[in-house]
């Protein structure tokens, strides 16, 4: 047992401090990798280091044991100072099987460390992974520092003697690959063993397995002479207050709940499961003390549909869903934007077109928010930036929803969903107010002279009276056809219909004076302009971030707002030699901008369900500082 | 002017909106919105809580006529409207206006499910077997062989029994009326309006421009009480101008019998709209002209059952009673959290 070996010798151990670090744990799916890369990042969240992370899981729950299409993984970047993505290259590589090893060993940095469970390296496996020969014992690996280990014996001898069957014993095979990690990177147990309580409590026997596993594993690091180095990573400097980290679907939810709570509603979510927003639908039904109602609807068309009769109903409503669940929608919207009554349709975005990559990420929805309904049928699209960021957007799209009555689109994707940050909890004083008025019988203004209501009078904003059932004197009707603006009655008039598509456009577009001036980070004028849209937020800030460092001309525009784009963008763009537009599709953002303001960005487009790395967009901008 | 200090007393014109409505003369839905506004005002309900949501058809168009607040909605999607509203607002009667297209063609799969959750609607379907809206192609109630634009030698799809469907979902309240048939009509919808869960109701809808005669046997004065049968609760199912013929179980299935000749009342298959299984009224609605049977009108069933609308709203309450009301502070600051000075 690892306990009765002495440690090793100090002379024996380097302690290195280094300002960042980035580790991958991959495995088949049933390995727990998940488990083991959550758990590095809370710890390393509560040691104080920035954190990104970036799971990458396949879409079978269960593909075969031990092949390819089975491996599941979980990347963690932290650092002492401030971080946007979750590493381009990983310095430590942690691989459970063989298949693991064969899908992400592109990934690990020369000299990187090679951490392997050995007793999977046999026949069968090698053959899976479609090896010839085995990889630890040929020359294949020589560039990194492999550490195999016979984690699945190891682990097997620290249960002894607790009753678990072989099965049971090796399922907590992922304890020890976190416990010799967290050795190898410094960080406390407690918050594992905290959490191994919390989740085994009712299986003592597997509680202690796991214990006991995960500081076998530590005690490993501790003792094994191969092992010379330990890296510590410091503590980042980041704004004071109280920190947790969250993932991008949490924050969605939270910031819904949040909004609701802002303009004194009850939360309607309606959705149909699936990949990657069902993590909404799971956080939001957890919360029914707090007035959220989730209506697990029978398709995507009965969510988008029953969101609208929440919205008729004076509720916050909302419906949340991916690509191919859109599409579905796409009627509903349309009833939605002619009704004009105010709800929140999140997309989080994945791979495309049908079913795609559903658990990869994609940013190839924009078009569909931007144009995919019959007639002219105009919604504002927001996107949210960052796993955190998520929280805000659900607000902002909100607020804009009942100002403007007009459903909103939120388009965030599978990978600041699944992906996590620290966030700093703000007070809730902090966060906006979201006033709503419904109207009643005693606004006069809103009848005519035979004390009709004229349920499409509009305010300055263009927006029509939230009249709402219930209510004595303010029955109206809506519906799918042509409305007569002010009495909202049905009207085929040709002038009205022209009048009326206008009007829609008219009141979507006003939404740019009600929004922020559009940042930039950088200078306001100079070589290379990065245009930057939701997710890609992060790799595309830390590359710039790199290249003014070096002194290079080159400013970041992230944007939050793509319709209406806001006030001040054309005037950004007009000031640089060059706009690179880095998207996850084939130049969507592109074509608008072009098609907005008549300039000839630049693309750098990337389709293979992974979100940019930092070094992609380092060299894009190097080739455009060239020209 | 006096001041009003009870509820006003209304007048079926009082449910009329000031739109024109626009159906075909001789539809038979005039008859529907008829007694609809006859019987609004009996139910003691304040007309701002009366909502009437549809679809797209001819029948869909109803909301418009209605003075209450009302959505003509997207093609078959009503019931899915209808139950994102009641669920949110249990306090609001929520009517759903639907047509055999509507509601078994493009909504089938939203019928089904807002009645398995017994959702707290009215749904009535405005049965004309054919699509009017569109001008004349065949419907998911049009019998085999059918000629129509869009099948000129005959329907070869297989008739869907709207009651057959509904019962199948188990739903708590069927019924069946028609359109001409306007007392019965009129106490048909009352009774919906009364029961607490979803209330399924299949009018015999004449139209008279592109499938005229349709429900010609159950309405002619001649034919109607030998090819239709009045369902009365605990009664024996008589029929026939003479009340001289009756339904009887031969085992399993319906039989027509006439009474005399050894045959008594006592013989008879009994209507029992309470019975929990669902299985006589499916019996009941299997009973097709065609096959020499007459068809029930009335109500078929109607039982209680829990309501999707009153547990969404019951277990919110349970939540807040067993974790106390939402604390968003709480909650951001539940799990593992660190400070940074």
């Amino acid at each position: 047992m690892a306990s009765t070996i002495p440690k090793k010798s100090d002379s024996a151990l380097r302690r290195t401090v280094v300002d960042e670090a980035t580790v991958r744990f991959c495995g088949d799916s049933g390995d727990g990798m998940q488990l083991a890369g959550t758990q590095f990042t809370t710890t390393s969240a509560l040691v104080g280091n920035d954190v990104a992370t970036f799971p990458d899981f396949p879409a079978e729950i269960r593909a075969p044991r031990g092949t390819k299409a089975g491996v599941s993984g979980f990347q963690i970047h932290f650092s002492s100072k401030e971080i946007f993505t979750p590493g381009d290259t990983v310095d430590a590589l942690v691989a459970m099987n063989p298949a693991a090893l064969a899908t992400n060993l592109m990934d690990l940095r020369d000299g990187g460390i090679l951490i392997v469970n050995k007793d999977a390296f046999e026949k069968k496996g090698l053959a899976q992974a479609g090896y010839q020969t085995n990889p630890l014992e040929d020359e294949s690996l020589d560039s990194y520092r492999l550490h195999a280990i016979e984690m699945t014996k190891l682990t097997r001898l620290a249960v002894e003697g607790l009753g678990l069957s072989t099965k049971e014993a090796d399922r907590c095979r992922n304890f020890f690959a976190m416990g010799l990690v967290y050795w190898l990177y410094d960080r406390p147990l407690a918050p594992t063993l905290r959490f191994i309580e919390q989740k085994f409590g009712k299986r003592p026997d597997v509680a202690q397995a796991n214990t006991q596993v995960l500081k076998a594993g530590f005690h490993y690091g501790e003792t094994i002479e191969a092992i010379s180095t330990q890296y510590h990573v410091e503590p980042a400097k980041l704004e004071p207050g109280t920190y947790r980290n969250i993932m991008g679907n949490m924050a969605t939810a939270w910031g819904l709940m949040a909004a609701a709570h802002a303009s004194g509603k009850r939360l309607f979510l309606g959705a149909y499961p699936i990949t990657p927003a069902s993590d909404i639908l799971h956080e939001l039904a957890k919360h029914k003390n707090f007035d959220v109602l989730t209506f697990q609807a029978e398709d995507e068309i009965a969510a988008m549909t029953a969101t609208i009769g929440a919205a008729f109903s004076g509720v916050m409503a909302v419906t949340a869903s991916s690509g191919p669940g859109i599409a579905l929608k796409g009627e509903g919207l349309g009833l939605a934007v002619i009704i004009e009554l105010p709800m929140v349709i999140i997309n989080v975005q994945r791979g495309g077109p049908s079913t795609g990559l559903p658990t990869k990420t994609d940013q190839s929805d924009l078009y569909q928010a931007l144009f995919g309904r019959n007639g002219e049928c105009p919604m504002p699209v927001i996107a949210a930036q960052s796993p955190s960021d998520c929280f805000y957007i659900a607000q902002e799209a909100w607020r804009i929803a009942v100002r403007y009555m007009t459903p909103v689109f939120v388009l965030t994707d599978g990978y600041i969903a699944n992906g996590s940050e620290p966030w700093r909890i703000p007070n809730l004083d902090e966060l906006p107010a979201i006033p709503v008025q419904h109207p009643t019988a005693r606004d006069r203004h809103l009848h005519d002279e035979n004390g009709h209501f004229l349920s499409y009078t509009r305010d300055k904003h263009l927006a029509r009276p939230w009249a709402i059932p219930g209510t004595p004197g303010l029955m109206h009707r809506l519906g799918g056809l042509e409305k007569q603006d002010g009495s909202g009655n049905v009207s085929y008039d040709p002038q009205n219909h022209h009048h009326m598509i206008e009007t829609r456009a008219r009141k979507v577009a006003l939404i740019a004076n009600d929004i922020p001036a559009q940042k930039l980070d950088g200078p306001d004028k100079g070589q290379v302009l990065v245009l930057s849209w939701g997710g890609t937020f992060g790799a595309c800030a830390t590359a710039v971030h790199t290249l003014q460092a070096e002194g290079k001309s080159v400013s970041h525009c992230p944007l939050r707002y793509l319709n209406p784009f806001p006030k001040n963008l054309g005037e950004i763009l007009q000031q640089f030699d060059h706009v690179l537009i880095p998207e996850l599709n084939m130049g969507q953002l592109r074509t608008v901008i072009r098609g907005e303001y008549l300039l000839d960005a630049i693309g750098l487009n990337k389709m293979q369900g992974k979100p940019f790395s930092v070094g992609e967009i380092v060299s894009k901008i190097h080739e455009l500082l060239k020209v | 002017m006096s001041i009003e200090t009870t509820l006003p007393v209304l007048k079926p014109a009082d449910f009329a909106s000031n739109q024109d409505v626009r159906w075909c003369p001789g539809c038979g839905d005039y008859s529907i919105l008829a007694q609809m506004k006859k019987i609004l005002p009996t139910l003691g309900v304040p007309q701002e809580n009366i909502v009437f949501i549809s679809g797209i058809g001819c029948s869909s168009r109803f909301p418009y006529y209605m003075e209450t607040y009302g959505m003509h909605s997207i093609h078959g999607r009503a019931p899915a409207v209808a139950s994102g509203l009641k669920t949110c607002r249990p306090d609001l009667q929520v009517w759903v206006i639907t047509g055999d297209g509507d509601g078994l063609s493009i909504g089938g799969n939203h019928l089904m499910h807002t009645i398995r959750r017994n959702m707290d609607l009215n749904i009535i379907l405005f049965n004309n077997r054919i699509y009017g809206l569109t001008k004349g192609q065949y419907s998911p109630t049009s019998p085999l062989g059918k000629m129509t634009k869009s099948s000129p030698m005959g329907a070869i799809d297989n008739p869907l029994h709207p009651l057959s469907i509904a019962i199948g979902c188990e739903a708590t309240f069927v019924a069946r009326s028609i359109d001409t048939n306007i007392k019965h009509l009129a106490a048909v919808l009352k009774r919906a309006a009364e029961h607490q869960g979803t209330a399924f109701i299949e009018v015999y809808q004449n139209c008279n421009v592109f499938n005229d005669g349709a429900w010609n046997y159950a309405k002619d004065r001649e034919t109607k009480l030998e090819k239709t049968l009045s369902l009365e609760h605990g009664k024996p199912l008589i029929f026939g101008k003479d009340r001289d013929k009756g339904i009887r179980l031969n085992g399993m299935e319906p039989e027509v019998v006439e009474l005399g000749k050894g045959i008594s009342e006592d013989d008879l298959l009994f209507h029992d709209e309470k019975s929990p299984e669902p299985s006589l009224a499916y019996l009941l609605s299997r009973m097709r002209y065609e096959d020499g049977f007459p068809e029930p009108i009335g109500v078929y069933r109607c039982v209680d059952a829990p309501r999707y609308d009153d547990m969404a709203n019951q277990q919110l309450e349970q939540a807040v009673k067993e974790k106390g009301k939402g604390d968003l502070a709480a909650l951001f600051h539940s799990g593992e959290t660190w400070t940074v000075g």
